[in-house]
């Protein structure tokens, strides 16, 4: 399975960020060397920087001036009709390719007998799941953050059926997502009136131990890991394991050198030092079967 | 509206039957079930026992495999269904898809349920899993305000079945990996969140301490009750503020909407808690009985009685209770 080059992807931003530094986020993300690029609202529905239209109009744009694969991203968990309603636009669109985060999307798309993508918060464990998936259609998937090297080893060996394996390679990790808001909790408001504190934390908001160790980051009605992970070491394995596209969640500030990293790595030239890009840390864990948090040292490998 | 009381062994599903559940859920002694705990739940020869004791009281017995298996344990998975079918369950509970495919395919005539730890939500979600394996009932998570749950009954051709009392998960459930982020194990993976063997409790100069997996999850000031560290409830640092920054340690309990729920067309209520003792099951199947049979007398007039909260209560969680996600502005 392993001969192609590796591929790179830029993940949905999993944040809420202005119109504006989205529409810069992507004009910059033009000038990377990543392959492909997911785009839209993954998380909360209330965030409306750009409505659903817009987002495949940037979809367009991008993919008219860069060439590069555009994916549309979909919410991951839906709870009201008027988030079935935008999911069945996007599953609807037509142009390009869709990437479910919920199986709402899975179903709707295969219903339509489209190819699909799923996103990490579609529970894929095992190859028996991944067959039923292709033959509705399944074009991609991404492996779930929590499981190891040895899991998607033994998955793809017991794969003869032909699909595209993604893995979230940088970024803080999608970990759990919930009805409540934790970012207007933690400023004492309702949901229903969050007043959109999460466009003050564009890369979440810090939750740390009563010993100040840092531990989750809230963004919204999602919790993701307040540590980084970081497979950049790990190249490699990726490649000689079978996985095709490795993702890159995009963070508020130096994505671009992020990937630029990455894209040396695969080329076998040097790489800068991306430790500066996440202060308070990598982490490794999940990828060599380990608690997610624990960051395996390379040397001791 | 049937009343589906759990399991952890024997005693219980007796306790569940001989206090009025109309079904009982339990699952095998493995990592094949989502309460995969210590001395916990049955083997065959248990299971046969408990399914014959209920039988013989007109009373249904569901099975639990509803957990995500990987490759190296596929074969568990599958055993356990094939248990199952041999055991001619009334219901089959999955989460994973290739699970059930496979009982599906191997075993067309054992009826499915969707688990919660499927995490499905909504009713395209639902409709995949009618069309693919013919699934009877889901149970909803635990993230759907009341008119949510009833948009979902209207438009699916599945029955939904919702918690109605026990332990709360604030997170989507089959969605949540904070528990394996600090120990390695999760539910979708192990069967546990924030398994006992990662548990541990300091005594300090500042006070008790708990800890999951070498983490800090709470300090507690002296004379206070120490909780489980499970993460969502512990109390955490955000800004300047130390508080239970997910969740505080509170059960849930939708005895005061009883009679919204049957009108919005729900078809089972669950009461959590197979890790519960006996007595629980027993004293909560008693207080759940009672309180359907009344509000099915009389939906107008129903109000619960206070001696069946104080009972639910005592067994709760901070013994404290919520109505939790049914009740929007706890949202």
């Amino acid at each position: 399975m392993m001969n192609q080059a590796l591929k790179l992807s830029l993940g949905p931003v999993l944040y809420y960020w202005s119109r504006d530094d989205l529409y810069e986020f992507y004009q910059q993300a033009a000038q990377t060397p990543v392959d492909t690029i997911y785009l839209g609202e993954t998380v909360c529905s209330k965030r409306r920087s750009l409505r659903t239209e817009e987002w495949v109009d940037l979809a367009r744009e991008l993919s008219r001036n860069t060439g590069k694969e555009i994916v549309l991203s979909t919410l991951s968990l839906l709870e009201a009709e008027s988030e079935l309603k935008t999911l069945r636009k996007l599953c609807e669109n037509g142009e390009f390719l869709v990437e479910a985060n919920d199986m709402a999307a899975v179903q709707l798309l295969s219903s339509q007998g489209v190819p699909f993508a799923t996103g990490p918060t579609v529970n894929i464990y095992n190859a028996e799941t991944l067959k039923v998936l292709i033959k509705q259609g399944l074009k991609r998937w991404v492996l779930p953050v929590e499981l190891s090297k040895s899991t998607l080893h033994q998955i793809l060996d017991a794969l003869t059926d032909e699909v595209e394996t993604e893995v979230f390679v940088y970024g803080r990790m999608p970990l759990t997502l919930s009805a409540r808001c934790f970012t207007a909790r933690s400023f004492n408001l309702p949901k229903d009136d969050c007043q959109y504190k999460c466009l003050d934390y564009p890369d979440g908001r810090l939750l740390s131990t009563q010993e100040k160790q840092p531990f989750l980051a809230l963004n919204g009605i999602q919790t993701i890991s307040a540590l980084t992970c970081n497979l950049l070491p790990e190249i490699d394995e990726l490649h000689q394991i079978g996985v095709d596209f490795l993702r890159i969640s995009p963070q508020f500030r130096h994505t671009d050198k992020i990937v630029e990293a990455f894209s040396r790595s695969i080329k076998g030239e040097t790489t800068p030092d991306i430790k500066p890009f996440a202060p308070l840390g990598f982490c490794n864990g999940y990828w060599y079967g380990e608690t997610g948090l624990r960051q395996i040292s390379t040397s001791s490998r | 509206m049937e009343l589906v009381c759990p399991a952890g062994n024997l005693p219980s599903l007796k306790a569940a039957v001989d206090n009025g559940a109309d079904a009982i859920y339990f699952g095998l002694r493995d990592d094949t079930n989502a309460r995969h705990f210590p001395g916990l739940n049955f083997n065959e020869k248990r299971a046969a026992e408990g399914i014959a004791y209920a039988r013989s009281r007109g009373k249904r017995v569901f099975m639990a495999i509803n957990t995500y298996p990987r490759p190296d344990g596929w074969q568990r998975w599958q055993s356990a269904v094939d248990i199952a079918a041999d055991l001619s369950v009334d219901a089959l509970i999955c989460a994973d898809i290739g699970v059930l495919e496979y009982a599906n395919h191997r075993w067309p005539e054992l009826p499915l349920h969707l688990s919660v730890q499927a995490s499905s939500t909504n009713y395209e979600a639902l409709q995949f899993y009618f069309d693919n394996f013919g699934i009877r009932r889901a149970v909803l998570p635990r993230v759907l305000s009341l008119s949510q749950v009833k948009h979902v009954i209207e438009n699916t051709p599945v029955e939904i079945e919702v918690f109605g009392f026990g332990s709360l998960c604030v997170m989507v459930e089959g969605r949540c990996i904070l528990s394996s982020y600090v120990t390695g194990q999760s539910p979708n993976t192990h069967g546990a969140c924030s398994p006992a063997e990662f548990v541990e409790y300091r005594e300090t100069s500042t006070g008790l301490e708990s800890r999951l997996g070498g983490l800090l999850t709470d300090r507690y000031a002296k004379g206070e009750q120490a909780g489980y560290p499970t993460i969502c409830k512990g109390r955490f640092a955000v800004g300047d503020d130390t508080f239970y920054a997910i969740e505080e340690p509170t059960s849930l309990n939708t005895l005061a909407l009883l009679p919204q729920l049957r009108q919005a067309g729900i078809k089972a209520i669950k009461i959590e808690g197979r890790q519960r003792s006996p007595a629980y099951v027993g004293m909560v199947a008693k207080v759940w009985r009672e309180a359907i049979d009344s509000s099915l007398a009389d939906p107008d007039g129903f109000t619960p009685k206070v001696e069946w909260n104080l009972a639910l209560n005592q067994v709760s969680e901070g013994a404290t209770t919520t109505l939790g996600p049914y009740y929007r502005p706890w949202q």
